[in-house]
């Protein structure tokens, strides 16, 4: 059986992602695709660099398609994750959701970039004109990570 | 012996990824102590630690042959 949650430092492919969760009972893909953004605020980004815990974060990727089967009934998920140095626009995430009816499809994949935020051990690197910083933006939590009791 | 494991800010300031060091029959917090006393790590208090690629609370006890990993607040997505 192929992957469905990995981790590359290759340029991603939606198309690939897509194709691993199409099947014949569902009605409805959505995807999910995060973007290098230029300008957050009046900072203007040049590009990124994201590091990850690589074979925590790919099991962290699992563990997410493993909850989102427990919530949406006949669902099935891949998350593709980069890391690596990425510029402007550049694809850093895309996750596809597919269920039989459309309103699973868009509350699944909205759950799975939520929790990729909180539990996987991905981390980014702004480089603006005029420094640099590791960018840090999950829970306020210090005890282990927030479980899935924890989330609306 | 233990493998410990720094990420982002926390391996830049450590200056490597890995660290081979016997913490064994320490707790996670105790660790921590370790590494802000003798590496001036004060950031690792907001990490949140991982053994073995599973997280862990600060009371944890480490155990021989334990992956210890810290994990600064994440950014992926």
């Amino acid at each position: 059986m192929s992957r469905n949650y990995w981790i590359t430092e290759s340029e991603l492919d939606v198309q690939e992602v897509v194709t691993k969760v199409t099947r014949r009972n569902a009605g409805a893909i959505n995807t999910f695709i995060g973007t290098v953004r230029e300008w957050t605020g009046d900072k203007k980004t040049l590009y990124l660099e994201y590091e990850a815990y690589r074979p925590m974060a790919e099991k962290k990727l699992a563990e997410i398609g493993r909850e989102i089967e427990k919530r949406w009934p006949d669902v099935e998920t891949a998350i593709v994750h980069r890391i690596g140095h990425l510029e402007i626009s550049d694809i850093a995430v895309i996750i596809a959701v597919s269920t039989p009816h459309r309103a699973d499809s868009f509350d699944a994949s909205r759950y799975a970039i939520e929790r990729i935020k909180e539990i996987v051990p991905i981390w980014k690197k702004e480089h603006w004109e005029n420094g640099e910083q590791w960018i840090g933006n999950q829970k306020e939590t210090v005890e282990g990570a927030p479980t899935e009791g924890e989330l609306k | 012996m233990n493998e410990l494991f720094f990420f982002a800010e926390l391996r830049e300031k450590m200056g490597e990824e890995l660290l081979k060091r016997d913490v064994s029959g320490m707790t996670v917090q105790d660790v921590k102590k370790v590494l802000i006393d003798e590496y001036e790590l004060s950031k690792i208090n907001e990490a949140m630690v991982a053994i073995n690629e599973e997280f862990a609370s600060s009371t944890t006890v480490v155990r021989e042959g334990d992956i210890v990993a810290f994990i600064p607040p994440v950014s992926g997505g």
